[in-house]
């Protein structure tokens, strides 16, 4: 029993992280219909941002927590504005290599200031203790990750739903040319939206920092891992992302306990099954 | 037209002859240098039948590259057969692997199908470094002699002038191989899928079983380029068949121009060269990469070739 | 008596969501007989095109084909198996050549699909066929330019061109005459009206321009509101009133 709590809880936080980071790329996305390859390096961003604030700044954690997605987002409009709105007219692989150049200079970036060893952030002091559930001992901070995924989880959902921004965002998804023709700024909205996604991914970031080791590659299984959890919920589907990291969670938490020899594997087995019954993802619009 | 076509044959036959004189011509270290120019660039131009003539941005190259690698190297090292059966086997391991992966991800087109490649990729990475027992995880597989390439040709490639002229024979028996698939009926078909693959398949073409197809063709090429690279550098490590592999031709078509065939041949020597250079100073040179990268994409999506070509359009 | 139609689609339907776009739709073509289907924008014409070309899977109902059921077949078959089809908006391949844009559907239809050595433009047959094609549509000047430099009119023959090559006998037309000029639409009316008589194909076409219409076609179906909602030949149908109050209202008078 104990062992079976132990894998659920651990399944969850892996899995509300990944959410967080994953909705970001998918919202994007759908939005802009670009595949952000530098995803995983803005959630690096954020992570590092909140280095230097808690550890240079001396800014509290919480502090750090708020400011640092909003750091990272100001970035990523700024390069939303001065390369990506380019080539939007252009091939979607276009995007994705310009993106992808993105990851090579942030890696190598990040590389450069903070150096290429591994780092550590402390949590803070009142989310430092563990508790103890149905008989295992479990970190506190895990507790908070979850809490804070599902926080946020539940924010965008109503950002979308429930707020005008969030009407503009879905008609500009839908149709482009009638969003521009019914009037609204639709290249503002792009670079809203694409900094709306960096801010998810650097909060993600910034969350998972006290739990991780910080080093220069740590975006990389992170994309790889926000890839597949899209294509198993369907790209640019929001609940779908909530599924496939909840998924991918319980992969890495269940399957990792007790078959870890093939912990790095599970993921790409998960993702071909899906793709052999529903190419477009568990909820994906099929063509 | 005609005067064009000559003086593309006669440019190419000068750098024929100047990549057989290379050893004498350059200093020793350029041996090397050329020797793996040709290799990626087999590599880049296998990557190329699938991105600029089939329509298809794979990300998970790497994988086959490693398969190569690993299977040339583990041969090697287990079994000692001559050098040309070893990239042969290589070869075909390396396009089993492609039909795999290959099967899964014809179905999906674009950006989805760039993840799945990746995704895949990254699997092959994983399993080759997980798999201790074979391939000896992250230390790679080493210590394996070269032989002799066929039964009786008493030619010792451990000699790096021999390795280049081994190299420089089968990437340009490769190259003439793929550029005839270029241009025959099959490489019409392929470009057609290119330009659109929905009208394609309403002239009649089955548009997954030719995407397929060239996938496993590339996979094959990519597998002899991996084949020859890791007795090349002695060592098979899991780094092979890794993404950051992977995205090498993907640069490397880019920087030359993806729209023509020697684009990716130009581009991982301008690869190489601007590594050497740039490494010399820093050990940061993917940022540089980066940027020249985000350049391209916005400024020069033609590649180099295509800058070239507009030069020349613009004199005449 | 009449010879078994070509192409027969019975209760034809196609849902999206719960909107009824093709709605039990029934109709048959005859071989040689050059047939229109009209009505409004958003009648079904184009969803009723995209069921039989293969495009889109039917929500229900059946497509025979001489005689053979090809409902859900992919659009690769159905091209094969002898109906090839033109897009509403021009669906060519815009960087190839104008003569390997033909070429195409000439190597899948000559079955040279696995040649991967032989360079295409040495081989005779693909160059004479082609060659013999373009000058039926008056294209041969053209041959080596590439399709997307060319103008829109020209564009539409390209695409009729590689219609042609797939050696089909049924021709679906979606609004072969869309934003041409009135010289250009009349030069394509006569080159149908020549291929009809004089070649193996069966045209079907769609058209807003009902001088097309009543030129070329000698049977006539009308669409309303994804259903059919009258049949017969351009007299009876200009002569039919319920048509006139559904769609040709305007446009006749």
């Amino acid at each position: 029993m104990s062992t079976f709590v132990a894998a659920l809880l651990n399944s969850l936080d892996i899995g509300m992280l990944l959410f967080v980071i994953a909705s970001g790329l998918t919202i994007v996305f759908g939005v802009l219909g670009v595949l952000n390859f530098a995803h995983g390096a803005l959630y690096m961003l954020g992570a590092y941002f909140a280095l230097t604030a808690v550890r240079w700044i001396e800014l509290p954690f919480w502090a750090a927590l708020v400011i640092v997605p909003f750091a990272v987002a100001i970035l990523a409009a700024a390069v939303e504005r001065l390369a990506l709105r380019r080539i939007y007219a252009r091939h979607p692989t276009q995007a994705l290599l310009l993106t992808f150049a993105f990851l090579l200079i942030l890696n190598d970036a990040v590389r450069m200031i903070w150096g290429p060893g591994y780092q550590i952030i402390d949590p803070p002091r009142a989310l430092t203790g563990t508790f103890v559930l149905a008989g295992a001992v479990y970190p506190l901070y895990s507790l908070f990750v979850i809490a804070s995924g599902a926080a946020v989880g539940l924010a965008v959902w109503l950002l979308f739903s429930r707020t005008l921004i969030g009407k503009r965002i879905r008609a500009a998804a839908l149709d482009r040319d009638m969003a521009l023709a019914v009037g609204i700024d639709v290249p503002r909205l792009y670079t809203l939206v694409f900094a709306f996604g960096a801010w998810l991914a650097a909060f993600g970031g910034a969350l998972a920092a006290p739990m991780r080791a910080l080093g220069p590659a740590m975006g990389d299984r992170i994309i790889i891992e926000s890839f597949i959890i899209v294509v198993i919920g369907g790209l640019g589907s929001f609940p779908g992302a909530l599924l496939g990291a909840l998924i991918l969670g319980a992969l890495h938490g269940f399957g990792g306990r007790w078959f870890p020899q093939f912990d790095i594997v599970w993921p790409y087995v998960g993702m071909a099954l899906v793709l052999l019954l529903r190419p477009h993802g568990l909820l994906g619009r099929s063509a | 037209m005609t005067g064009r076509g000559a003086a593309r044959r006669v440019t190419l036959l000068a750098l024929l002859a100047v990549l057989a004189a290379w050893p004498w011509l350059a200093p020793y270290f350029a041996i090397f240098l050329m020797t793996e120019i040709l290799i990626l660039g087999l590599f880049a131009a296998s990557f190329n039948l699938l991105f600029g003539y089939t329509g298809l941005l794979s990300f998970g190259h790497a994988a086959y590259f490693g398969t190569g690698a690993y299977v040339a190297a583990l041969l090697l090292r287990d079994m000692a057969p001559p050098f040309l059966a070893v990239l042969a086997a290589a070869a075909v391991g390396a396009a089993v692997v492609a039909l795999v992966i290959g099967w899964f991800s014809v179905r999906l087109t674009e950006v989805y199908f760039a993840m799945l490649t990746l995704a895949f990729g990254m699997m092959v990475y994983a399993l080759v470094h997980q798999w201790r027992g074979l391939t000896g995880g992250s230390d790679g597989v080493a210590g394996f002699p070269l032989t002799a390439p066929l039964p009786g040709v008493a030619v010792n490639i451990a000699d790096p002038v021999n390795y280049y002229y081994l190299t420089l024979i089968l990437v340009a028996v490769s190259a003439y191989v793929l550029h005839r698939i270029t241009v025959s009926p099959f490489g019409l078909i392929l470009r057609s899928l290119r330009e659109n693959s929905e009208r394609a398949s309403f002239a009649g073409v089955p548009v997954r079983r030719y995407r397929l197809a060239a996938f496993v063709v590339s996979g094959l090429f990519s597998g002899l380029a991996g084949a020859l690279f890791a007795p090349f550098n002695r060592i098979a490590v899991p780094e092979m068949a890794h993404w950051t592999q992977s995205a090498e031709p993907v640069l490397m078509t880019i920087l030359g121009g993806s729209q023509y065939f020697f684009g990716p041949f130009l581009g991982a020597g301008v690869f190489l060269l601007l590594r050497q250079w740039i490494t010399s100073y820093t050990q940061e040179w993917m940022f540089f990469l980066g940027v020249i990268l985000a350049f391209l994409v916005v400024f020069l999506p033609r590649g180099l070739l295509g800058l070239f070509d507009r030069w020349l359009g613009g004199r005449s | 008596m009449r010879p078994p139609p070509l192409l027969d689609v019975r209760d034809l339907r196609r849902n999206f969501g719960s909107f009824a776009a093709v709605d039990g739709v029934t109709l048959s073509v005859q071989p040689g007989e050059v047939t229109a289907l009209i009505g409004a924008n958003g009648a079904g014409k184009t969803t009723f095109y995209n069921l039989i070309s293969g495009r889109l899977r039917p929500t229900g109902g059946s497509i025979f084909y001489r005689g053979r059921d090809i409902t859900g077949t992919p659009p690769h078959s159905i091209t094969r198996m002898g109906i090839a089809r033109s897009f509403q908006i021009t669906n060519i391949f815009d960087q190839l050549r104008v003569i390997e844009n033909v070429q195409v559907a000439l190597v899948i239809r000559q079955g040279k699909g696995t040649r991967w050595w032989r360079r295409a433009a040495r081989d005779e047959d693909l160059r004479l066929q082609a060659g013999e094609l373009l000058e039926r549509l008056g294209l041969s000047g053209l041959a080596m330019a590439r399709a997307g430099t060319l103008s829109h009119g020209d564009k539409r023959l390209v695409e009729l061109a590689i219609v042609l090559a797939t050696d089909p006998q049924l021709v679906l037309l979606d609004e072969p005459t869309a934003g041409m000029t009135p010289e250009e639409t009349h030069a394509v009316v006569d080159l149908i009206a020549r291929l009809a008589e004089t070649g193996p194909q069966t045209f079907f076409l769609t058209e807003h321009d009902m001088d097309v219409v009543f030129g070329l076609a000698r049977r006539v179906f009308v669409m309303h509101r994804g259903r059919l909602l009258a049949e017969g030949s351009p007299d009876e149908i200009r002569a039919n009133p319920e048509v006139r109050n559904a769609y040709l209202g305007e446009e006749v008078y």
